[in-house]
């Protein structure tokens, strides 16, 4: 894993400082509200609907247990015990008092992490595939460049206001586990003759107007990777409209300008940046991929897992994917129990994950933006072990990327943004499709559920889909259908007039019994809507 | 009726403006009238309230209930964990922002 060198750890320090007087400025009288509103949203801290929450930036979702054991010590001492992990892999906590935030942000600090860039008009915290430097099938291990990204984008005096806020992935597989092509930016690192570098897509996102990225740049050179993005957000910086937040993301400017017009003036750029020398020194690439060097493997390991125990057979075929050492597994853990609420850890659970990491994964955890934690280094021989543990702390289901796996915003549950409430939905769902069988015949389905148009709930890219709307001040409930954030990207598309809860719940439920009296042999629900259209799932829902 | 709302400046509690100053419980808030956007310039300066601001709400047999679910909302804690609600001892408290 990255460390902090003396230039990161200072520019950390100082930040926690700066905030601690705003802070005591803010309580003091000396900034209004209007003025110190800016200053903590660059520091992550919103004013929520019950409370101050504190968004945490999680860089490519990687953390290690001695960062995973500060997020369950700073829930229990500042918060109410537990905290939310996000589709963008980061954690906020809902019950944080002003007087506290900087002293939270200096407990962060000491272990190497912050809060900043996690609100505002600013290229967010950079977010990756959770099996990054473990999966059989990535061509490289995206976190080296996602970390250069991160210190790229740390506090880059052109890119701090820009005209909305900016968010890039970086993936390295064919599979796409980060939603790549939702993101303003999203980078997927190939290998052409011998050479790695970057297919970019610019100009996708969810929210009120969703957009698949197309791709602008077939491959950029790992050394331009850094120069090509600057071009990227130099046109869109330059162009972008101010006018309007609602038309302010990239991926408006990209549609307007159309997507060959924008790939010029990009090219234009780079060239022009190509003669700054900008790009960082290759010694400083190599500096950073140092720190994701694979760990020692043990080898001579068994590669048996012993299935005896059926509860734990289930949970291994469905939890536990194939890692690059063949002796060793990468283990998923979910955080959709079936009454819970998805994302939730409590500090104990959180706590519980740190010592798995420190015991038997090689003190590596990940986050992933389904809401959902791995173990990314485990012996097959210890995986028993662990999910015993698991099992006693409630966190054991064997649910992944199955229908009661679901993606939730927080919804009007803590939300002021919202609409209508994510997350007793979810639940309801999770319990209508409990049945264990009934969820492995369903296979993979992936639902997702945002309470607003904002979509931190991705809603456009579920297979089910279900955006929350406000009728009249009652809650009410759309429905899409055939969305991914995969690989094979697609956005959703409104099955017709809402529902109340309990009636989206009802027509989910006639929707997968279409799916299951349609679908051919090896069909997943995506495949069979895909194949035979919105029709039949319609006539069945309306009638 | 006209209620007063906003969120306390150091805790971030949401609280209530009962008439001779702030409550958590939204059954203290008393009806403003006219006078809430004074009162809410008047409180924020002082430094006691932020984001504060003015809902419509009516008197039930229940007492004092905000007109938007969102209110309700805030007025009750998130749903999803009753334990977190002013009513913690209750487990169908959330069906009162219905």
């Amino acid at each position: 894993m990255y460390r902090y060198d003396s230039y990161d750890q200072s520019m950390v320090d100082a930040r926690v400082e700066e905030f601690r007087d705003q802070v005591q400025r803010r309580l003091s009288g000396a900034l209004t509200e209007d003025q110190f509103k800016p200053l903590r949203l660059m520091n992550g801290l919103y004013l929520q609907l019950h409370a101050y929450m504190l968004r945490v930036a999680i860089p490519y979702g990687t953390l290690s247990a001695r960062q995973m054991r500060k997020l369950g010590e700073i829930a229990a001492k500042y918060d109410r015990g537990y905290g939310h992990f996000t589709t963008r892999q980061n954690l906020q906590y809902n019950w944080i008092k002003l007087a506290d935030a900087p002293d939270i942000l200096a407990e962060l600090a000491s272990v190497e992490m912050h809060a900043i860039q996690t609100s505002g008009n600013c290229i967010r915290n950079i977010s990756s595939d959770q099996y990054a430097g473990v999966s059989p099938d990535e061509v490289t291990d995206p976190r080296p460049w996602a970390e250069l990204l991160r210190q790229w984008s740390s506090f880059h005096p052109e890119f701090t206001y820009l005209p909305r806020k900016f968010k890039i992935a970086v993936i390295a597989s064919d599979e796409d586990r980060a939603a790549m092509r939702l993101h303003d930016i999203g980078l997927k690192l190939v290998e052409r003759d011998g050479r790695i570098g970057a297919e970019v897509y610019a100009g996708g996102g969810m929210g009120r107007t969703p957009m698949v990225a197309p791709l602008i740049r077939d491959f950029v050179s790992e050394d331009e990777i850094v120069s090509y993005l600057e071009a990227c957000l130099r046109v869109y910086n330059r162009y972008g409209r101010r006018d309007n937040k609602y038309k302010a993301r990239i991926k408006i400017l990209v549609h307007e300008l159309g997507v060959e017009e924008y790939k010029r003036q990009v090219e234009e750029e780079f060239a022009h940046m190509r003669t700054l020398g900008l790009n960082p020194p290759v010694e400083e690439l190599d500096r950073i991929r140092a720190f994701f060097a694979p760990p020692a493997y043990e080898s001579d390991l068994s590669e048996d897992i012993d299935r005896s125990d059926p509860a734990f057979a289930l949970w291994v075929d469905r939890q536990v994917a194939a890692h690059k050492a063949p002796s060793y597994a990468i283990v998923n853990i979910s955080l959709k129990p079936l009454t819970g609420i998805p994302g939730d850890a409590s500090a104990e659970q959180i706590e519980l994950v740190a010592s798995l990491a420190d015991q038997y994964s090689l003190d590596e955890i990940r986050v992933t933006h389904a809401q959902n934690l791995v173990l990314p280094h485990v012996k097959k021989a210890d995986l028993y072990a662990i999910w015993q543990k698991l099992d006693e702390a409630g966190l054991a289901e064997a649910n992944l990327d199955l229908i009661t796996d679901i993606i939730a915003c927080p919804g009007l549950d803590y939300c002021a943004l919202a609409n209508a409430r994510s997350i007793p939905l979810a639940q309801k769902i999770a319990q209508r499709f409990a049945n264990a069988e009934r969820q492995a015949e369903l296979g993979e389905l992936k639902l997702k559920i945002s309470g607003c148009i904002n979509a931190c709930g991705h809603h456009h890219a579920g297979h089910i889909g279900i955006l929350g709307v406000d009728r009249k001040g009652v809650e009410n409930f759309q429905l899409l259908l055939g969305g991914s954030g995969a690989g094979d990207a697609s956005l959703g598309q409104i099955t017709g007039p809402g529902f109340s809860e309990d009636g989206v719940v009802d027509a989910i439920e006639k929707v997968t019994d279409i799916y299951l009296a349609e679908r051919t042999q090896g069909e997943r629900f995506l495949d069979t809507y895909r194949r035979i259209g919105m029709k039949p799932f319609k006539e069945a829902i309306y009638g | 009726m006209k209620i007063l709302t906003g969120n306390d400046l150091v805790s971030g509690d949401v609280i209530w403006w009962a008439g001779d100053g702030w409550s958590r419980q939204v059954g203290d808030s008393v009806d403003v009238g006219q006078s809430g956007d004074d009162l809410a310039r008047t409180e924020e300066a002082a430094l006691r309230v932020v984001g504060a601001y003015v809902i419509d709400a009516t008197v039930t047999e229940d007492g004092v209930r905000p007109a938007h679910i969102k209110d309700r909302i805030r007025a009750l804690g998130p749903t999803v964990r009753p334990d977190l609600t002013l009513k913690p001892n209750d487990a169908d408290t959330g069906n009162w922002v219905i």
